[in-house]
Order: C-alpha cells, then sequence, then structure tokens
C-alpha cells in the first residue's frame, strides 16, 4: 500500500476515532439522533480535516513552536466559519438540526489532535489523505450510532420506516406482507433518541468492540491505545487521556521526591492519589530503610495499576503481606517497634479517616492482639 | 425572578453535561476520585463566569458594532485561550493558594467545548451581558453537580463486579446514561 492508502486505511479501521480512540464524543452522542445527522456531521468534520490538514501541513516549517496551538486553533476555526455559513445557505435543514455543534467543530479532540500529531510534521498530501481517513473513520462511526439510536427508538433508518407501526414492508404483498406485520409489533423504544440513550447505545458499542478486542490485549501487554503512547500522543484530552495525564504527571513527582532516611512522612504528596499514597508511605517508611525507593516505584505503579483497574483489595492485601514480612515482630508485643508502629498506624488512620485501608488495619491490630 | 429561573435552568433542566452533551471529555476523563471532581468543577466554575462575561461584552462592544458578528467564533476561542493563560498566570502571582488547588486543570479547560459552547450559545439566544453571566455561571453549577455525582458513584464502582467487556468507559456511560434519565425529572420545574 502506498502512503495515501495506507493513510486511509489507518484512520477507518485501525485508529478509527470513535470507536477505537474515543476522540469526539461530544458531537457523537449529540448529534446521532438519527442517521442522517450522523452522517451530516461526519461529512463536515471531514471537509474541515482534509482543508486543516493540508493547509496545516503547507504551513509546518513555517509556524513558530511556542504559538503552534493558536495558529492551528485560527487556522480550523476560519475554516469552520466558512463551512458554517456555506451550511446555513445551502443545506439549512441540516444547519438547523445540527445547531451549535457546527461551531463546536473547532474544538473537537479529533482535528486538533491530528493537525499536532500528524500534519505538523509530514507532507500536505498525505496529510490530506490522512485527514480523509480520519473523517471518514469517523463519519462510519456516528452513521453506526445513528442508524442504531434512530432504529431502536423510532424504527426508521435514514428516514424509511422498518419496524413498528405502518412500516415499508407492510405496503408490500403476501410474504413481505407477513413479515411487515411481525415487524409492526415492534413498539418504538423513544428514550434511544434522546440524551441517555446515546449513552447505552455508546457503552454496548465499546463493550462490544472491548469483547472483540480482548483475546488481541491479552496477548499484547499495553491496553492504550496508539493515539495514547508517549511517543504517538495525539496531544488531546479525551477520556482515555483525561485521567491518565495527572496520574502520570503525579507519579513522575513522586518520584523526584526521593524520602530521607528516618522521615515518617512524605510532605507534599500529591493531589490525585493523597488519600491511597499516604498510608503506602507512612507503611514504607516503618519498612526496612534500606529499600525506600523500591517500594516507591512499587507503590506508585500499584496506584496506577489499581486505579485503573478498581482491583484494590488485591493492592492493599499485597501491602499488608509485604507489611508483614518486614517487621515479623508485629504479631508480638515487642515494646520499640510496637510503639513505632502504634504511632504510625494512628498517623495512617488520621490521615485517612474511615478509608478501607485504616479498617483492614484496626481489624489486623485486632487480629495481633488475640493471637499476642 | 426570571434571572433565578435562568440559573436553575441552566444548572439543572438544561444541564450542560446530561443534557447539551457538552464538556463530555472532563466528564468521562476526570471522574475517578471526589477529590479531583470537585477540583475540575471549581476550575470550570471560575473559567467559565469570567469567559461568558469576556465573550459577550466583546461580541456586544466591538463585533456588534463593527458589524463582524460572523467572527465570532475565532474571536471567542482565541479569547477564551488567552484568558485561561492570563487567570492561570494572575493565581499562581496573587492568590497562590487557589492556583495550587485548582493545579492542572485550568489548561485543560482551554479545549472544553462546555466553556466556547456556551459562550456561543449565550450569544445566538440574545442574552445580555448580565443574563450571559447568570447563565454561564448556572451552567458551571451543574456541571459541578454532573461531575461529582459521577464521581462518587465511580468510587463505590471500583468495588463492584462488573462483567469484563464493561470495565472503563461502558460501565460510565451508562451510568451517565442512568443519571441523565434522573435528571428529566427536572423538566418540569421551570
Amino acid at each position: 500500500m502506498n502512503k495515501c492508502t495506507e493513510r486511509l486505511y489507518n484512520g477507518i479501521v485501525k485508529e478509527n476515532p470513535t470507536f477505537v480512540q474515543m476522540l469526539g464524543m461530544c458531537p457523537t452522542l449529540a448529534v446521532t439522533s438519527s442517521a442522517i445527522n450522523g452522517a451530516g456531521m461526519g461529512l463536515s468534520t471531514t471537509c474541515i480535516l482534509i482543508l486543516s490538514n493540508f493547509v496545516i501541513s503547507l504551513l509546518r516549517k513555517v509556524i513558530p513552536d511556542k504559538v503552534r496551538i493558536p495558529s492551528f486553533i485560527v487556522i480550523i476555526a476560519s475554516f469552520v466559519t466558512v463551512i458554517q455559513f456555506l451550511m446555513q445557505a445551502y443545506l439549512p435543514s441540516l444547519n438547523a438540526s445540527l445547531g451549535i455543534y457546527i461551531p463546536l467543530i473547532v474544538v473537537n479532540c479529533i482535528i486538533l489532535g491530528r493537525a499536532e500529531s500528524y500534519a505538523s510534521k509530514n507532507k500536505p498530501l498525505p496529510s490530506m489523505f490522512d485527514g480523509m481517513g480520519m473523517g471518514l473513520g469517523f463519519t462510519i462511526g456516528l452513521t453506526v450510532i445513528g442508524a442504531f439510536r434512530e432504529l431502536l427508538g423510532k424504527g426508521c433508518v435514514f428516514g424509511y420506516q422498518i419496524l413498528g407501526d405502518d412500516n415499508l414492508l407492510q405496503h408490500s404483498s403476501g410474504i413481505f406482507k407477513a413479515i411487515g406485520d411481525v415487524l409492526g409489533l415492534y413498539t418504538p423504544v423513544t428514550i434511544f433518541v434522546l440524551a441517555p440513550g446515546a449513552f447505552f447505545v455508546l457503552a454496548f458499542i465499546i463493550a462490544f468492540i472491548n469483547k472483540k478486542t480482548a483475546k488481541k490485549q491479552a496477548l499484547s501487554d499495553s491496553r492504550t491505545p496508539v493515539s495514547c503512547k508517549p511517543e504517538s500522543c495525539a496531544g488531546c484530552t479525551n477520556l482515555m487521556c483525561g485521567g491518565k495525564i495527572f496520574a502520570e504527571s503525579n507519579e513522575n513527582k513522586a518520584a523526584l521526591q526521593k524520602p530521607l532516611k528516618g522521615e515518617p512522612k512524605q510532605e507534599e504528596v500529591p493531589n490525585t492519589s493523597a488519600e491511597k499514597s499516604k498510608p503506602e508511605e507512612v507503611l514504607k517508611a516503618s519498612e526496612d530503610e534500606s529499600k525506600p525507593e523500591e517500594a516507591q516505584k512499587v507503590s506508585a505503579e500499584e496506584n496506577g495499576f489499581h486505579q485503573e483497574n478498581g482491583i484494590e483489595i488485591k493492592s492493599i492485601m499485597n501491602k499488608i503481606a509485604r507489611y508483614h514480612e518486614a517487621n515479623p515482630g508485629m504479631v508480638k508485643p515487642i515494646e520499640v517497634p510496637e510503639a513505632e508502629a502504634e504511632n504510625v498506624k494512628a498517623e495512617a488512620d488520621v490521615s485517612v479517616p474511615n478509608s478501607r485501608n485504616s479498617r483492614k488495619k484496626k481489624k489486623n491490630n485486632g487480629k495481633g492482639g488475640k493471637q499476642s | 425572578m426570571n434571572i433565578l429561573l435562568l440559573a436553575i435552568g441552566a444548572a439543572l433542566v438544561n444541564n450542560v453535561i446530561l443534557s447539551q452533551f457538552l464538556g463530555l471529555c472532563p466528564f468521562l476523563g476526570v471522574s475517578k476520585n471526589v477529590k479531583t471532581a470537585t477540583g475540575m468543577g471549581a476550575a470550570v466554575i471560575f473559567v467559565m463566569t469570567i469567559a461568558s462575561a469576556a465573550t459577550s461584552m466583546i461580541y456586544y462592544g466591538i463585533l456588534k458594532k463593527l458589524g463582524l458578528e460572523y467572527l465570532n467564533t475565532i474571536v471567542f476561542i482565541l479569547v477564551i485561550a488567552a484568558l485561561v493563560q492570563f487567570v492561570e498566570m494572575f493565581l499562581k502571582k496573587k492568590i497562590k493558594p487557589l492556583y495550587e488547588s485548582l493545579g492542572v486543570y485550568l489548561p485543560l479547560i482551554t479545549t472544553n467545548c462546555a466553556v466556547l459552547g456556551i459562550a456561543i450559545s449565550n450569544v445566538q439566544e440574545g442574552y445580555t451581558i448580565f443574563q450571559s453571566i447568570v447563565n454561564g455561571f448556572g451552567s458551571a453549577v451543574g456541571f459541578t453537580l454532573a461531575i461529582v455525582i459521577l464521581a462518587g458513584i465511580r468510587e463505590k464502582l471500583a468495588y463492584s463486579p462488573i462483567p469484563e467487556s464493561f470495565k472503563g468507559t461502558p460501565i460510565v456511560l451508562i451510568t451517565s446514561g442512568l443519571m441523565a434519565i434522573a435528571f428529566f425529572g427536572f423538566a418540569g420545574l421551570i
């Protein structure tokens, strides 16, 4: 495949913006109340993608690096304004149904993301095809979701009534009429063309895709899509990235602040992982002082791990097991370590009132008391 | 009375996320725990109110007087980006604790559809400057409400047995859908 068809394949199948990268969620859910609206929105976004990718690629050596993002935004906004007025003039019904989402194409993560990650680094012709591929992938995604919602919510697809009363098949004769009568028994579920239905349909589509790719993910190590890897970051803040940015930046901060010997508590614990990392830091300080860095690395890793997977219980059990390994004297009431440990535990409990960590420690404390 | 109805309508009835679908990326991405969600919500309230004020003042003061309304998309997005930069620098210098608590969320809001969407809809609905500010503030309060509720639910969801293919985004979307249905109950409020 030459470069241009490879770009098309990439955008439509491999890195589909809607199903794989999950970018541009706002228009996806908002305009897909019918298949036509979805297709119309997708095609407008495709036009803007092609044009903006082309121009940005032409200007890539001229735009200074510091004002990169604002200049991209100006270029994209100008094209959006042009397309908006063209639609107002020649496609007024589509304009009325898409409403405010046409000017909002400016802040669509797809366009800025592709400009940032591909068009600013490659030649004009492949950039154009990249825009076309991404746009067509987006259009296909929107049309499929719109078709689902329209079918379940109103019984039509592209305006042609298929399910429910008075559908197309009922107008014919013989066996088709019989099938039409059976299909006519369906009562449309109106919630699907309203706001909540969009959430439900998208959730089931993503679950379906997760199921299909579950085996592939089991074989390959990574759980991040291509656009979220550090070397090929698309530079947008979609729902995959919004949480990770903070987790990663906080882990970097934590890794930079190496603990001093004998320091019981870590000051300046980062915001998001405050509750979870404080007891970890405290536990770590009371462990063998020769390996504080290892423990911190592990705790940071586990923090990210269980933040992603929600398997908190496993990590808490691991932490408690490691703590007991490092402090075998916990079970018997030995004066000095226990006093220290009690202080440490009291601090942990105070810092995170009533969390699962402190409740588990209270439980283990009770167990230790019984055995001794 | 009209202003109060506008504020309540913006926050509850036409909720920015659950009804107008603006600002979904941070809604689904930053709602992992209540602390970060409140941080994000506070930042959005701050930025959206100031941005509504600034954009509507510029629209009525400059664009409309010069007959340049067609430039509103470009001007608004640049104003919002610049505003977020200035607000960040100002907070960093003058009100350090607020800057520390808002943290990384401020730059994240620049390309957020919510702020631009509310700014454009203020102008499209023809609100005066004061009404735009109230609309912006009410919408941001509605955003904060929705994101904090979702964060609370997600914290509990972490302990529930969820089918493998639904873990992560799908279950959060289903939860948001149920929240959207719940917010339908506000429809008869005004």
